[in-house]
């Protein structure tokens, strides 16, 4: 990973990959699934969250909606990252992408390709954008902790 | 001719500025404008040498206010061609707006009434008038565009009819740029005892603007987006609309005589819509960016623009990589995407060598049926700015793709 963080042209090309391909870029109508619906209001990204946690196993992650390459590009990864992981781990990872987001030290190993968003903070008014499905996506996680 | 490198000169904001280490361009204008030293002065005057409250003193310093104050009025009514008691101060086009719907719009719509609007207004245009058809049991019905996204005559005259009691649009659409047959709407609806309610946020600080000419019952613009102040704009009325109409706040300075019975004696128009102490530093800063803009003459900056916004829409046009939107506007508004990237992302890739325009969405009847897209990028201009300008935003357009927009996050 750390070599690889060195190089742009490979980061972009992950960016380009997820916005060109979105993963779990579907809804689910399916039962079990909670949703949440983040717009902001500073810019255009308007998109849905979805996933489904069984006990504490996310099993599925899928989101949908209107949005710029940075954001559907972070969500798409963050889908593929945290499915399958338990709610702790998901929580790790999401805290170590905060962490790389602002600057601060962080487990590169936790975050595989989202690796790819680690300078955009060269583009401030755009970190919102880089975070909005992980803050669904953390938001989710604390709504099911709250209701246990 | 304009003395374009005098005026450069004038605005602070013009000379040495910079955006992620680049000389910074400004094409946001229609967000709002750059203010010349006369406006910043003439803010910091009030504050430094006429601080007082304006029609309230008895002393030789609130009269010299009052004078001011006045003043500002009578330029402002100049400006549009109207009478001084048909200019009403507002915190911008979206009170004024609002003062209308709810004043006028609230207190005369009755059920089964039609309020006739069209599918690209500004929101502060159009949700004030939903609110009061829901209040009334008025209906908002909606003038077709054209092919182009534009608000032709024929389309007005099928939508007219004995219920249609007012007509509310812009004088040029913020989105995409087009003039809509002001003078003629007017016309079409007096004779069926209509009345038009115009915004002029995106046309009055562009052309010359009269309202006598153009026979509009109302017409509200913003100083901000003509080289004045934030917080400050007018609403011009027929002063028989404003005497009819109700304020939307009572207060101080509103009002002449007030009993304790819940009498209450309001004062004529301008002055019933004024309750509380003025934005007197916005007001005076809004007559120096009156003078300076009459200064310079209406004329000459709407025929600057018009050779500027050729410029830059010739220069688009030749490049493969850009889609135009709007290659006629009337306005110096230019709205257009690089093909397959994302609004925003373009923006960022502008933003990222000094450049500032705005990406934005728009309501979704008229980007799904004229434009085909869920966002664009706007760039408008200013009589300020140049052909140098213009060029280095060309190249920067030319070498602008997905590579290019994401390169700037590394």
């Amino acid at each position: 990973m750390s070599e690889l963080i060195h190089d742009p042209m490979i980061l972009r090309q992950i960016i380009m990959d997820h916005y060109e391909y979105p993963r779990n870029h579907e809804l689910s109508d399916e039962e079990g699934y909670v949703s949440k619906h983040m717009a902001s209001a500073s810019c255009i990204d308007d998109i849905y969250v979805q996933a489904k946690l069984k006990d504490d196993v996310i099993e599925d992650i899928r989101f949908d909606g209107v949005a710029c390459t940075i954001s559907t590009a972070s969500t798409s990864i963050m889908s593929e990252l945290l499915q399958g992981k338990t709610t702790s781990e998901a929580r790790k990872i999401i805290d170590a992408y905060y962490a790389m987001i602002n600057n601060e030290p962080y487990d590169d190993e936790l975050l595989q390709e989202a690796i790819a968003f680690h300078t955009v903070g060269k583009q401030a008014n755009r970190i919102k954008c880089a975070t909005i499905g992980w803050e669904a996506m953390k938001q989710i996680i604390e709504d099911g902790e709250a209701h246990e | 001719m304009i003395d374009i490198t005098g005026i450069r000169r004038d605005f602070p904001m013009l000379n040495h500025k910079q955006m992620q280490s680049h000389d910074l361009i400004y094409f946001d204008n229609g967000a709002t404008t750059f203010k010349p030293q006369a406006v910043i002065d003439a803010i910091t005057y009030y504050y430094t040498d006429l601080s007082c409250n304006a029609h309230r003193g008895d002393y030789e310093l609130a009269y010299r206010l009052d004078q001011a104050f006045e003043e500002a009025r009578a330029s402002a009514a100049a400006f549009i061609h109207a009478s001084e008691r048909e200019i009403v101060f507002t915190s911008g086009a979206s009170e004024g707006l609002n003062l209308v719907a709810q004043g006028y719009g609230r207190k005369f719509l009755r059920e089964g009434d039609i309020v006739l609007s069209t599918e690209a207004e500004h929101a502060s245009c159009i949700l004030p008038w939903m609110r009061a058809c829901e209040e009334t049991g008025a209906v908002l019905e909606y003038i077709p565009l054209d092919e182009q996204g534009r608000v032709g005559m024929e389309a007005v005259a099928e939508m007219m009819n004995e219920n249609v009691k007012v007509i509310v649009l812009a004088q040029i659409s913020n989105v995409l740029g087009y003039e809509a047959p002001i003078r003629e709407i007017c016309a079409l609806a007096h004779r069926y005892g209509a009345i038009v309610v115009v915004d002029g946020a995106q046309s009055v600080p562009h052309l010359p603007i009269d309202v006598t000419e153009l026979d509009c019952d109302f017409l509200a613009f913003s100083a901000h987006k003509m080289c004045g102040p934030t917080g400050i704009g007018v609403l011009y009325g027929k002063y028989a609309l404003l005497d009819a109409m109700d304020p939307l706040y009572l207060g101080g300075g509103s009002n002449a005589r007030f009993d304790m019975c819940g009498n209450i004696l309001l004062k004529q128009p301008p002055y019933k819509f004024e309750s509380g102490t003025a934005n007197i530093a916005g007001i005076l800063g809004m007559k120096a960016a009156i003078d300076y803009l009459s200064q310079i003459g209406m004329e000459q900056i709407h025929a600057y623009e018009q050779q500027l916004h050729r410029q830059m829409v010739d220069g688009l046009q030749r490049l493969d990589n850009i889609h135009i939107y709007n290659a006629d506007a009337d306005g110096a508004i230019v709205t257009f995407n690089v093909k397959d990237v994302f609004a925003q992302d373009a923006a960022t890739y502008f933003s990222a060598h000094g450049v500032a325009v705005r990406s934005g969405q728009h309501c979704a009847k008229l980007l799904s049926e004229k434009l085909n897209t869920s966002a664009t990028v706007r760039a408008s201009l200013y009589f300020y700015n140049d052909t140098q300008e213009i060029k280095r935003f060309l190249a920067l357009a030319a070498e602008a793709d997905m590579k290019t927009c994401l390169d700037v996050y590394f």
